[in-house]
């Protein structure tokens, strides 16, 4: 069974349509890439499969792990086992890294009717995972990417990833604004959470990402719709080419 | 966008938990205030002619401003006038005798402060924290009081200490907050009916967090007590005062009146949560909060240092603030005020440098919800004596919502060039952006909205006793609570 089935999504924010027909099927344990040109609605994509309740869903159904996720709350989608990384990390001050993870990762485990973490069990888990992604145990105390840098920040997504352990992992734009040397190790972040049943989908502007973290599949989404699909290479051709070609009508208008 | 803020309104639709009137026989004094009153409350306490005598001067004077309409007009709250003669000023539980232990106490009081959460019993004591309970304005219970005699603090009600050391009383009381201070404490002067008193010893750590619970039961009575705590050369004391009032339709009137004093290298820290019934949504009934609480800082690096969070009233004008008359005295202010549906709230404090060195800090964090009203004023003024002196100043407005509002009157005035201050402030609206990446990781909305506020109060949480932190923050998101989904 595919871990997240959408068919011909239709998605308006501020009552204008900026997805208009999306299939996508995503199987567990696969990786897939979506690839596109600026405003061509790939963050709008992540935040509908999030829940996020001011991108209105006009069409179309999503099914998550044999649930309609198009009922569920964005809490409820998050202890279902859908994690975003966001493009832009929220910072909320006063509240610390390690008091916030471990509310997330307990209400999780609550809604699957799993005991609490306490502090004591869950600061080595979450100690082992900043190491991972090379963060500084000071990070564990300052509140929630507040003055953070932005590679500190998209860094801290991974790090609350790799805590959760979520089914379908969805990334936007996570290699933006980072230096290579941050690119590998979120990269390795990401790659040791690869397995047979965990699936991820890749939004990204860049093909550059794709170099450290290879993707099963790579899809072009262009002005609200994907309009191709292929394997790894799709991504090169891209690179090379541009978006314009993938889309012949676009180019004939132009 | 729209609807997370109406989620965010339903949330702050919760209602008054703590809204049940105990129903005890009271002995009450009939509505108005005169002489005759004035006396009355005087002889029902047994006071000494000292005592009758400062209440009169304070009652003639506060005639003579209720003439002059002297009630103060600045703050920016609104309220219809109060008919001051249409209040009873005295209202106590009926009691034989003097209570020797809490077995004596009425069980309807003591069932009355169970709900309220307030364990007077075993548990509070075993946590070391001595209660001395005022219920409308007789203090009905005072525990622990022998662990803290063995080391020579006194801890009792305001009668009790008018009793017992009269000295002290005459010494100090009115020697922070004259009578003549201003009208609202002019009146608590008159005809004040019992408060806290405390008195620790030169030397002394007090060994144990002093608490006290006001809370006002009978109907169209104003709660006016008086509270007074010295502390004397290298004493240390740490006070918190809990409040809660039944609901009622009508608005209750509390006009309190806090001194402290502190010798030198004294400290006094004085923490307030305070949960007055703030009126139902559309604003009817609640507390009138007219507080005035001001330390003395009176010997060389003595301390004073403020902690209050607000949840309740339905008007609140409360300037808790600190004289700095000792050399390298220090002066703190920690708030947090949160204002709801139509509560109104001007709070905020003076600090006054008249000693060399002098330092203050002053941390205020105002939250306004509904139609809430939330207003920061603060004084901040260095004598020419007091060089070196330093202040602190963060003010912080968070809204919820777009029908609230903050506001904010910083006063500074500075007469000494060497003086250095620093301001910070800001206005923020809770984001949507905030809840939402706090529900993407599995939190709900209701938790996240209260995650995000008790970050935004950090800052003052962390001065409150561990427990009452705790306390204070479940107040906050009961307060808050329905104002999301
Ligand atoms: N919150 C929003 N309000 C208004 N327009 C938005 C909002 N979010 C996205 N859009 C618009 O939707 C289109 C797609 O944006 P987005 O999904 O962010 O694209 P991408 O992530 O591919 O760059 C853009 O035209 C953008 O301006
Ligand atoms: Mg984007």
């Amino acid at each position: 069974m595919s871990l997240l089935e959408i068919k011909n999504l239709h998605a308006s924010v501020n009552g204008n349509e900026i997805l208009k027909g999306i299939d996508l099927t995503v199987n567990p344990g696969e990786v897939h890439s979506i690839m596109g040109p600026n405003g061509s609605g790939k963050s709008t994509l992540a935040q509908v499969l999030a829940r996020r309740e001011s991108y209105e869903v006009t069409g179309g159904s999503i099914t998550f792990d044999g649930k309609d996720l198009l009922e569920m709350k964005p809490e409820d989608a998050a202890c279902e086992g859908l994690f975003m990384a966001f493009q832009y990390p929220v910072e909320i001050p006063g509240i610390s890294n390690a008091y916030f993870l471990r509310a997330a990762l307990n209400a999780i485990r609550k809604y699957r009717g799993q005991d609490e973490m306490d502090a004591m069990d869950f600061l080595p888990l979450l100690k082992e995972k900043m190491r991972m992604l090379e963060m500084d145990e000071r990070f564990l105390n300052r509140p929630v990417n507040e003055g953070f840098s932005g590679g500190e920040k998209k860094r801290n997504e991974i790090v609350q990833m790799a805590v959760l352990e979520p089914k379908l992992a969805v990334l936007d734009e996570t290699d933006s604004g980072l230096d290579i040397d941050a690119l590998k190790i979120v990269a390795k972040g990401v790659n040791a959470m690869r397995d047979k049943k965990r699936s991820m989908v890749l939004v990204t502007h860049y093909q550059r990402l794709l170099d450290y973290i290879v993707p099963d599949f790579v899809h072009v989404l262009v002005n609200g719709r994907i309009v191709k699909s292929g394997g790894p290479e799709l991504a090169l051709e891209l690179e090379q080419k541009g978006y314009s070609w993938t889309e012949p009508e676009l180019v004939g208008k132009r | 966008m729209s609807s997370t803020v109406n989620q965010i309104n339903d949330l702050t639709q919760q209602e008054y938990k703590w809204g049940f009137v105990t129903s005890i026989d009271e002995d009450r004094l009939p509505p108005g205030l005169n002489e005759e009153i004035v006396r009355a409350i005087a002889a029902k306490k047994g006071e000494p002619e000292f005592m009758v005598e400062w209440r009169l001067k304070a009652y003639r004077h506060w005639a003579s401003l209720e003439q002059k309409h002297a009630e103060p007009t600045w703050a920016n709250v609104k309220y219809p006038p109060i008919d001051y003669q249409a209040l009873s000023y005295y209202s106590a539980p009926k009691q034989k005798k003097e209570l020797k232990s809490l077995d004596e106490v009425d069980p309807e009081i003591l069932d009355t402060y169970s709900k309220l959460g307030i364990p007077l019993h075993e548990q509070k004591l075993l946590a070391g924290v001595a209660v001395d309970a005022v219920f409308d304005s007789v203090s009905v219970a005072t525990t622990f009081k022998a662990k803290l005699a063995e080391v020579g603090v006194i801890f009792c009600s305001f009668s009790e200490a008018v009793k017992n050391h009269p000295e002290l009383v005459k010494k100090y009381l009115g020697s922070v907050v004259p009578y003549t201070d201003n009208f609202f404490a002019t009146l608590n002067s008159a005809v004040f009916s019992d408060g806290s008193f405390v008195y620790v010893p030169k030397g002394v750590r007090c060994p144990m967090e002093l608490s006290t619970y006001f809370r006002i039961n009978a109907q169209n009575t104003g709660q006016f007590e008086r509270t007074l705590i010295i502390a004397d050369e290298g004493a240390h004391v740490s006070y918190l005062e809990g409040c809660t009032a039944p609901i009622r339709d009508e608005n209750q009137l509390h006009a309190a009146v806090v001194e402290l004093i502190a010798h030198d290298n004294a400290t006094i820290k004085y923490s307030t949560v305070q949960n007055w019934y703030p009126g139902d949504k559309e604003g009817k009934g609640g507390i009138y909060n007219f507080v005035t609480k001001r330390g003395k800082a009176l010997g060389k690096n003595s301390k004073i240092s403020w902690t209050q969070v607000e949840t309740g009233s339905a008007i609140t004008w409360k300037y808790p603030s600190c004289i700095l008359q000792g050399d390298n005295s220090v002066g703190e202010f920690y708030s947090v005020a949160l204002t709801n549906n139509y509560q109104q709230a001007d709070t905020g404090t003076k600090m006054i440098h008249i000693g060399k060195n002098t330092k203050s800090t002053v941390v205020s964090k105002g939250i306004s919800a509904g139609h809430g009203q939330n207003t920061y004023r603060g004084m901040v003024k260095i004598l020419k004596g007091a060089t070196g002196a330093r202040n602190y100043t963060q003010c912080d407005s968070l809204l919820i919502g777009d029908k609230c509002g903050a506001h904010t009157f910083p006063y500074i005035e500075v007469k000494n060039a060497s003086a250095r201050m620093e301001h910070e402030a800001s206005t923020s609206k809770i984001g949507e952006d905030q809840i939402f990446y706090l529900q993407q990781r599995g939190i709900s909305k209701e938790e996240a909205v209260s995650m995000i506020i008790n970050g935004f109060c950090k800052a003052v949480f962390k001065e409150l006793p561990m427990e009452f932190a705790v306390e204070a923050q479940k107040l906050l998101s009961i307060s808050l609570e329905g104002s999301v989904g």
